[in-house]
């Protein structure tokens, strides 16, 4: 099978979006798609799922030109996606999910155990037999949960199946897990799309690597004949000498200390302080206990039992309100779940947090608002610099700085950031770091939690490592490793 | 045209220097009607063309001003739906409200002074939505619920009130829904300014955009220290607050207070507020299009009543009518 798109163009209200892309993927082949937030990967998933038609340009398969009228057309073709929004029904089981609209039927009724079978043997497939097709889905993990979305894909036998960003919420063996059964459909002919902005994988699993960037393809590479650098700056249109930027830590006067804070059942005894000026990580496998952490300290939710002192001084946030009164800011993990209301425009979402304190007597200083809005844009470089955007058109780096947007206004003297780089390009990860770095200049005292080992030595002062609800370690991030991070949050011996 | 290649055509209109012209771009951006409400307006326009020319007796003076006081208990009921709605909420309790503050200030005039009477009513109508408002914001209950078992409970107050109607006793109080200052009502004007402050309330106030941003997503302006269940209250609170002056008005129109009136006063609200662009899912929805919803229902309804066209019959084409503006909304949206 091939598969051939040439010239495509699509336009989302006035925005062109994909200016002419060319793209070849075959069966046996891993084809990987690497982009900055922005670059149209996921509008060119769109349009080879059928769920957009092209403005311009033609699909050829085999040869022949194609033509995808709606998402059936492409399914009916055996082309699968994995999008990296979950698309489960979280109150039906697993075998309902994966068979959607397609359960074994006998007698005109629905034969459950000739399905619950069907299913377990698709689980076992893809690696993950210890998933209960009778569980429903809603209370598996998201890494499970992406699974399952995959197994969904592969209920009716694949010609083409494109991954978006799969690992986004898999890491360590589940993905390796995931790699074999794409190297085993490469075996069975399956052309397959990985899209991804994490170079490691991508270097990994394809056998060729097409760089898109502001809509148009850069170039498409070889694995074995190129280097992460390089697939960086063709994805950042510029070289990145530098990820993170050097620190040197001068911990001023201790800003924040949390004493003893318990959450029945999530965390327990968790303490810890943050000094002015410094960037402190927290690293911890999901379900550690790391965000919990983070929304009862900002007033989120209720601690069971502990203190959080500001200034030395014992202090009660009962609402998020109160936290950010006194300072504390929190940018939590999911933006498009708690950080943004997708709807509404740049403004507005950049101002939710400090619209009572520029009111007069109830009435909104529009003036300071749009002000305050511009000078965001600006620093942040939020792009398309347009404050009346709706967000849910901008790439997700974008929306991140909306975010971090919002939380700046608020002049914050703690910052947390609860994975402020997931789903975000490798220009503005880069960008972020370097905001980060800026604001300890001028005292702030920053809590950077995060799943990427990487960062959370590279971009920190020091790293506080959580297990099972714990905080277990403590080390200073130039005199430690990976690894024996890695092994404090797995609890091994390094 | 979308809203997007609005504000595109609006960008180019403002000049390179975007960085320099924002805020009075925006400011400019504001004054300018969404797309859903030029159609509206447009939709509205031509009826009244087509009227204008066809019937004889649609573009008097007389039609005029009996049109705009027939446009007062939707467009007041509207007014507070719409701020219900854009926190994903639902109030059906207002036909109720409706009844229950008309009776009251009805009865209450004859001990009363006046304006005492008609405040006494109002606070009455702030109280009902209050008491939707806590259920749903403090007790997390379902909107629809809520305000369906309040529907029932409200009504039931109003007979308990008074069984029979009430036939005001101060020719004051008919002053304020029968009187016109020229052609237009009085009722009309009120009814104006409280859309008037409505807007102000949406567009220029931290209240109102928490209470589009609650819609839209909840979790998210909770963490940004937005105070959820206050604002829930205020939504619901204000809704009762305009109920209360649509049941005042409409008694003082009528001349005689019924506890039996306003039965389906809430689906007009709702469909004037959804026809105006509203989402029922929440953080959707601009008081010019829900003003513009209501024009065109109280067009339609004038006019086929005009043509004697029978009720039943108006009833199906204002269903039909309802069920086009959406679909033509649904085609704007997937453009976006």
């Amino acid at each position: 099978m091939k598969l051939e798109l040439r010239g495509v163009r699509k336009r989302y209200g006035g925005v062109e979006v994909l200016h002419g892309v060319d793209l070849t993927a075959e069966g046996g082949r891993v084809l990987a798609i690497a982009g900055a937030n922005g670059a149209g990967k996921s509008t060119l998933i769109k349009v080879l799922a059928g769920a957009v038609p092209l403005d311009d340009g033609e699909i050829l398969l085999d040869g022949e030109p194609l033509t995808l009228r709606g998402p059936e057309d492409a399914q009916g073709l055996g082309f699968r996606t994995v999008y990296q929004e979950l698309s489960l029904v979280p109150q039906m089981t697993v075998t309902e999910n994966v068979l959607l609209g397609a359960l074994p039927t006998k007698r005109g009724l629905v034969d459950w155990s000739a399905a619950h079978a069907r299913v377990r043997a698709l689980l076992e497939e893809i690696g993950f037999a210890d998933i209960d097709p009778r569980v429903r889905a809603g209370r598996l993990s998201v890494a499970r949960q992406q699974m399952v979305e995959i197994a969904k894909a592969l209920a009716v036998e694949p010609r083409m199946l494109v991954l978006d960003e799969p690992s986004a919420v898999l890491a360590g063996t589940d993905l390796d897990r995931l790699f074999d059964l794409i190297r085993r459909l490469r075996e069975r002919g399956v052309a397959i799309l990985y899209v991804s902005h994490r170079l490691a994988e991508v270097m990994e699993i394809s056998d060729s690597i097409t760089v898109i960037k502001d809509g148009r393809v850069v170039d498409t590479l070889t694995p074995a004949r190129t280097s992460e650098d390089e697939i960086i700056a063709l994805m950042a249109g510029r070289r990145l000498e530098q990820i993170y930027p050097d620190r040197v830590p001068e911990p001023g006067k201790p800003l924040l200390s949390v004493r003893g804070l318990s959450r029945d059942g999530v965390f327990d005894d968790v303490s810890f302080d943050l000094a002015a000026g410094e960037i402190v990580g927290m690293f911890g496998l999901v379900g550690s206990g790391r965000s919990e952490v983070a929304r009862c300290v900002f007033g989120a939710d209720r601690p069971t039992s502990g203190t959080v002192e500001l200034d030395g001084a014992v202090t009660r946030f009962r609402t998020p309100g109160d936290a950010i009164g006194a300072g504390v800011a929190l940018v939590t993990e999911d933006r498009k779940h708690s950080g943004l209301v997708l709807g509404m425009d740049v403004t507005d979402n950049t101002t939710f947090a400090t619209m009572a304190r520029i009111s007069r007597a109830g009435l909104l200083d529009t003036r300071r608002r749009a002000a305050n809005v511009q000078d965001m844009i600006e620093r942040l470089g939020i792009h398309p610099p347009r404050p009346e955007m709706p967000v849910r058109h901008l790439s997700g780096g974008n929306q991140q700085k909306v975010v971090l947007a919002k939380w700046l206004l608020t002049r914050p003297r703690v910052l947390i950031l609860d994975e402020p780089t997931r789903g975000v390009d490798m220009a503005t990860r880069v960008d972020i770091y370097r905001m980060i770095d800026e604001l300890t200049r001028e005292g702030v005292a920053i809590l950077l939690i995060s799943s990427d080992l990487t960062e959370v030595l590279g971009a920190t002062d020091r790293v506080l490592v959580m297990r099972g609800g714990r905080l277990v370690a403590e080390v200073g991030s130039a005199d430690t490793t990976e690894d024996e991070v890695l092994a404090h949050s797995v609890g091994v011996a390094a | 045209m979308t809203e997007q290649q609005t504000s595109a055509v609006l960008d180019t209109v403002s000049g390179e220097a975007a960085g320099v012209t924002a805020p009075a771009s925006a400011r400019w951006r504001a004054a300018v009607p969404s797309p859903t409400v030029l159609v509206l307006i447009g939709a509205a326009v031509a009826i009244v063309v087509v009227a204008g020319v066809t019937n004889d007796s649609f573009l008097t003076e007389g039609n005029m001003t009996n049109l705009l006081r027939q446009m007062v208990s939707t467009g007041l009921l509207a007014l507070g739906m719409l701020l219900v709605i854009l926190t994903g909420g639902i109030d059906l309790s207002v036909g109720s409200v409706v009844a229950l503050t008309g009776i009251m200030s009805a009865g209450l005039v004859s001990g009363l002074p006046l304006p005492l009477a008609i405040l006494v009513a109002i606070v009455v109508g702030v109280l009902c939505g209050t008491v939707n408002g806590v259920m749903v914001a403090r007790f997390s209950l379902a909107p629809f619920v809520v305000t369906l078992a309040s529907m029932t409970t409200f009504r039931g107050l109003t007979y308990v009130y008074s069984k029979t109607p009430i036939t005001p006793t101060s020719p004051d109080f008919l002053t304020l829904g029968s009187q016109n200052v020229g052609p237009i009502p009085i009722a009309a004007i009120i009814t104006l300014v409280m859309f008037a402050l409505g807007w102000v309330l949406i567009n220029r106030t931290s209240a109102g955009r928490a209470l589009l941003g609650i819609g839209g997503n909840r979790e998210a302006v909770r963490l940004a220290g937005v105070k959820v269940q206050r604002h829930l209250v205020l939504a619901y609170a204000l809704s009762g607050l305009c109920a209360a002056v649509a049941g005042v008005i409409l008694a003082s129109r009528v001349g005689i207070a019924q506890p039996s009136v306003g039965q389906g006063f809430e689906l007009d609200a709702i469909a004037a507020c959804v026809i105006g662009g509203a989402s029922l899912s929440g953080g959707r929805g601009t008081i010019g299009g829900t003003l513009a919803g209501v024009v065109l229902l109280g067009l339609i309804d004038n006019l086929l009543s005009l043509y004697d066209v029978q009720s039943y019959w108006q009833q199906v084409l204002k269903g039909l009518i309802i069920a086009v503006a959406i679909l033509v909304r649904r085609g704007e949206r997937q453009n976006t």
